[in-house]
Formats: C-alpha cells, sequence, structure tokens
C-alpha cells in the first residue's frame, strides 16, 4: 500500500491528538479509541509455548506486580499415558524462570500459559458487592482499587483462580489485559515479550484481525467451559487433561 | 429523604453508574497507568540497522524486549542504557533442549552442542546464523 504525504501528515497529526488523550487518561474522548469498537480476547497458542517465562516476567515489570503473585503464569503439564485424568502440574515461581529440563520419557509434557479469561459473564463481577470490579465496554475485567473493600469476595468466586489480594494495599488486583497499552494501540505486554507468538491479543469486534479465520479453521476450547462464563482466553491445541 | 438525597450525592461518586454498576472514572484511571515496555515498533523508530538484520533472520518474529527486558524508560531518556543481556541464561532459556517444548521449536543441549562457549561466540543474535555465513 503505498502512502501519499497527505495521507500521512493526516495519520499522524490523529496519532498524536490520539496520544494526548490517552496519555491524560481519556481513552473514550480520544478520537481513535472508542471503547464500543473492541472486544478484547487472548489467543494461547499452546503448541507455540516453549515455558521460557518472559511473559511472566514482561507482566510482572509492565504492572508493578508484588514478588510472588502472577497475573499470568505458566504451568508445566506431565501426563502419564495410563492416568490421563490425572496430570502433574508444577509451576514454580510462576515459571517466572523458566523451568527445569525435562527428560524424554512416558507420557507427554508440555507449557500451559494461563491468565484471567475476562470472561463476558464473569463470577467475580457478580459476587462484587460495591461494583469495584466490572466488565468494560470493550469487554476487559477490571478493578477499580479505590473503590475495593478487599472483602476477596471476586477471589473466591473466580474458577480460574486468576486474582489475588496485594499484600500492602489489600484490594484484589488481576490482569488488566494491560489496558493501559491496548487503548493506546499496543499489545499487552506478555505478547510483546513472548518470542514465538504463543499469545495474540484478538479483538472480536475487529472484521479485519486474523482470530476470524484462526477461530474458523482451529480446533480452539477455553479453559472450564462447563461453567459458562463466556472466557475470552482462547487456547489451540488444548489437551483434555489440562483443568 | 433530602439528607438521604443529600449523603448519596456526597458519598456516590459521580461517575459512578456512567457505564454500568461501577464508576466510570475508574477506566480513564487504569488506562492512565504508565506503559513499562514500549515495543517493538518503538524502538524499530531509532535501531532500523539492527531491525534491518534481524527481519533476515529467523529472530525476526521476536520483540527486541523480549530479549532486553522493559526499555520505555530508555525511550524516554536516552541516558539510560539497557544493560546488555547474559546470552549465557538467555539464549538457553529458550533453546535449552527439553522434552516438554514443542518439537518444531529449535533446541540443543548446550553442553554437548557448545562445549561450555557462550552462545554469542558463533551466533549473532540479532540473526541467529553463524558468523559469518549468509543465513
Amino acid at each position: 500500500m503505498s502512502v501519499t504525504r497527505r495521507h500521512f501528515l493526516t495519520l499522524t497529526g490523529g496519532a498524536a491528538l490520539a496520544w494526548d488523550f490517552l496519555l491524560a487518561g481519556t481513552p473514550e474522548e480520544s478520537p481513535n479509541y472508542k471503547m464500543a469498537d473492541h472486544w478484547w480476547g487472548m489467543l494461547i497458542d499452546v503448541t507455540k509455548c516453549i515455558g521460557s517465562g518472559n511473559c511472566v516476567r514482561a507482566c510482572a515489570e509492565e504492572n508493578d506486580v508484588p514478588d510472588g503473585f502472577f497475573r499470568t503464569w505458566v504451568e508445566h503439564y506431565h501426563v502419564n499415558d495410563w492416568h490421563l485424568e490425572n496430570p502433574v502440574v508444577e509451576s514454580l515461581d510462576g515459571g517466572m524462570h523458566g523451568f527445569p529440563v525435562v527428560p524424554e520419557g512416558t507420557g507427554k509434557d508440555f507449557f500451559i500459559p494461563k491468565m484471567c479469561n475476562h470472561c463476558a459473564d464473569s463470577p467475580c463481577t457478580q459476587v462484587c458487592p460495591v461494583g469495584a470490579t466490572f466488565v468494560t465496554p470493550d469487554g476487559v475485567v477490571l478493578v477499580d482499587e479505590k473503590y475495593c473493600l478487599g472483602c476477596r469476595y471476586c477471589i473466591q468466586a473466580c474458577p480460574y483462580g486468576c486474582r489475588y489480594l496485594h499484600p500492602t494495599k489489600h484490594v484484589a488486583q488481576k490482569c488488566t489485559l494491560c489496558y493501559h497499552r491496548i487503548t493506546k494501540g499496543l499489545t499487552t505486554a506478555c505478547c510483546e515479550a513472548c518470542p514465538t507468538g504463543a499469545r495474540q491479543l484478538v479483538d472480536l469486534k475487529n472484521p479485519k484481525d486474523p482470530i476470524h479465520d484462526f477461530l474458523k479453521t482451529h480446533s480452539v476450547q477455553v479453559l472450564k467451559p462447563h461453567l459458562a462464563t463466556g472466557a475470552k482466553a482462547f487456547y489451540n491445541g488444548l489437551d483434555g487433561s489440562v483443568r | 429523604m433530602l439528607a438521604f438525597l443529600g449523603l448519596r450525592a456526597y458519598f456516590v461518586p459521580h461517575s459512578f453508574g456512567q457505564y454500568g454498576h461501577y464508576r466510570g472514572d475508574a477506566i480513564a484511571e487504569i488506562a492512565a497507568l504508565p506503559i513499562v515496555h514500549a515495543g517493538h515498533q518503538t524502538c524499530e523508530t531509532c535501531h532500523v540497522d539492527i531491525s534491518g538484520e534481524k527481519t533476515k533472520g529467523k529472530h525476526a518474529g521476536v520483540a527486541c524486549e523480549a530479549c532486553h527486558g522493559p526499555q520505555a524508560r530508555h525511550t524516554m531518556d536516552l541516558s539510560i542504557v539497557p544493560a546488555k543481556p547474559d546470552a549465557a541464561v538467555l539464549c538457553t532459556q529458550c533453546h535449552e533442549a527439553s522434552g516438554a517444548k514443542p518439537k518444531w521449536f529449535p533446541q540443543v543441549d548446550t553442553k554437548e552442542h557448545s562445549l561450555g562457549l557462550i552462545c554469542t561466540t558463533c551466533h549473532q543474535p540479532h540473526r541467529p546464523s553463524l558468523k559469518g555465513e549468509s543465513k
């Protein structure tokens, strides 16, 4: 596609204007970002995950996650051929520093990145007594730290174990899908740092997003589908033993 | 009744209910949090030579900050010089052979493969063919 001088100046002018609004923290007023035009989710391709831990480290650095807590983490699964229903799962330090070498042996081994599923019908938002956790109009589950009582109901309600209570702030925290980045046209920190593209930020309302073709042509699943949470973390190549 | 309305107006934030049963201003506050990873597009605006070299090799899809760590502060203040990654640790985190890694991914037993040499002795990290090779 050729870009004329006129187009270039129009685009950069618009981007600069949008950047001012976004830095000021008013995404809805930005001429380029309208919450109603987006419905965010994440594609996690298990067949590409190498367990490097880059995503966990990037998330911790981007979001100032306290030590010992995780907004995303990676699990190593070992599934014995004769015990498919009972895999051995380990995630030392959330996989932040990678994993020890796994020798070739019986059964199968693989890595599963996990994070908030940004459910459309999320149990965590339903139980919050004060409206401190909510789903934004663009489909991201967030926590209002100024309004959170620290009652922990949402932590108990999340079926995926994706929330924690901040040890000093005493408020619930979780993955924000890097809302401060995606509203500025950037991808999430975990997607940025993933060396194999195992994680992809997806916008289900964008007709040009490759996710639409991917969903048509791959066997994609969500975690715990029986709970009907409307999870938007889509897994490709998910083994049946993953819980 | 007037007391109730007065107290309600005082205690309930003005943006509560703007989008739903929550404080609407919280969205803007979270969107305004500082960015720590600059993003590879930002890196490539200055480091044109390295990004050009990278696109020719197998690390073309690997973003700069996947190896160099978050660099937003560096982009705002060029006097902050990023530390050079430790190749002895960094390369093996991805490429050390393991039964849990997908078979398609390039991986080696480093003890056998390099006999203790650091990967960058032979491989150029931005275009990880053997040094001197065209590809």
